[in-house]
């Protein structure tokens, strides 16, 4: 493999592209798909309704996604903040 | 996975071939493997589920024989015995032909539960040769699957539909419903050229294999002779001279527990197809 990458980097290629979209599309559809995980649709409304009694957020304003590091999945939560737009971060490992 | 012998009786095993999207190679897959598994002495069953587009019949080269096909065992208008087409090549194996009606939901859940259960009776295998998509005929035919065969393409559309089945089995076939150990998954990468792969123009393996961590089955190069197959009615496994035939005998021995080097992943240097130009068509 690492041949071919110093005769046909990858940057170029578009096969490297292809990759690239692909782990950035599947990322996203992933999210109450894959792995039995569709509890995420239900997690991001009820998520929502409890931030929403504190802050005033809006329905495009929570983003959970549910994303790989290493053999780990990693439960993302991002909850986008109205006025002062700072970000609240929350990350979980789920097994 | 265990080794099993050829005379060892064993449990029988539902393995659907899927893959979301059309034309990667499932009915050529499920063919190939049908026969694969019944010429180490499997007694093995291959279904069309693709209702109404019927084409297993045609891959497997007994079109002319189908009297009665899968709605009509549904519909008790025919039992199985008279259903089922004993393969005139290869012992053990019977082609289980699906129906050309136009009405979708022909394969009514309490009828195919019933036929699954008498096939899981009389084979070892049951193969299911799932339509693409992800409608009713697709989902009803990875639902009893103890075993999938994800069928990819290295191509964005592929991989990402493949994805799709992926998330589906996991959530909806009997083995989830019933919370059972989840349904065993098989990735086998078809149309395969390592030659494109190394010019950076095809995902290589290694890319499939990491975005749908999926265990790989197989690599099945791309061959000429798979359409020399079709266009015969022959499965391409029983095609000696074929680099996809032996890459789906390569395939069928692992699935069956026995370790064997992944092969095709490479340019071949030598001539692989030179022998094949000179052989006349038959």
């Amino acid at each position: 493999m690492s041949l071919f990458d110093f005769f046909f980097p990858k940057k170029t290629s578009s096969a490297s592209i292809a990759r690239e979209r692909l782990q950035i599309v599947l990322a996203h559809e992933r999210v109450g798909g894959r792995g039995g995980a569709d509890f995420l649709p239900l997690l991001q409304k009820e998520l929502l309704a409890v931030v929403a009694k504190y802050i005033p957020v809006k329905d495009d304003m929570i983003h959970v996604t549910l994303g790989k590091a290493g053999t780990a999945s990693v439960l993302e939560i991002n909850i986008e903040m109205p006025t002062e737009q700072r970000g609240i971060k929350m990350k979980a490992a789920t097994a | 996975m265990v080794h099993k012998g050829k005379k060892e009786k064993i449990l029988s095993k539902v393995i659907v071939v899927t893959s979301g999207k059309g034309g990667v190679g499932k009915t050529t897959t499920s063919a190939a493997f049908a026969a694969g598994l019944a010429l180490r002495g499997h007694k093995t069953v291959v279904i069309d589920f693709d209702v109404g587009l019927r084409n297993l019949d045609l891959v497997m080269g007994c079109e002319r024989r189908v009297v009665f096909d899968f709605i009509n065992v549904i519909n008790g208008d025919a039992n199985l015995s008279q259903a089922l087409i004993r393969d005139k090549r290869i012992e053990n194996l019977y082609i289980f032909p699906t129906s050309q009606t136009r009405d979708k939901d022909a394969l009514k859940r309490e009828g195919v539960d019933k036929v699954m259960d008498q096939l899981r009776r009389e084979f070892e295998f049951v193969i299911c040769d799932s339509p693409a998509g992800i409608e009713h005929g697709a989902m009803t035919a990875l639902y009893h699957a103890d075993s999938a065969i994800i069928v990819t393409n290295p191509e964005v559309s592929s991989v990402r539909d493949s994805d799709r089945i992926i998330g589906i089995l996991a959530a909806k076939s009997r083995r989830a419903e019933r919370r059972e150990k989840p349904v065993e998954e098989h990735l086998l990468l078809t149309r395969y050229s390592p030659e494109r792969v190394k010019r950076g123009e095809m995902l290589s393996v290694d890319d499939v294999k990491d975005i749908l961590s999926v265990p790989l089955l197989g690599i099945i190069p791309e061959s000429e002779t798979v359409l020399k197959a079709s266009n015969t009615g022959v499965p391409v496994i029983l095609d000696p001279q074929s680099p996809a035939g032996r890459a789906y005998d390569d395939a069928v021995a692992r699935f069956l527990g026995e370790q064997r080097e992944m092969r095709f992943m490479l340019p071949e240097r030598r001539r692989l197809f030179g022998g094949l130009f000179g052989r006349a068509a038959s």
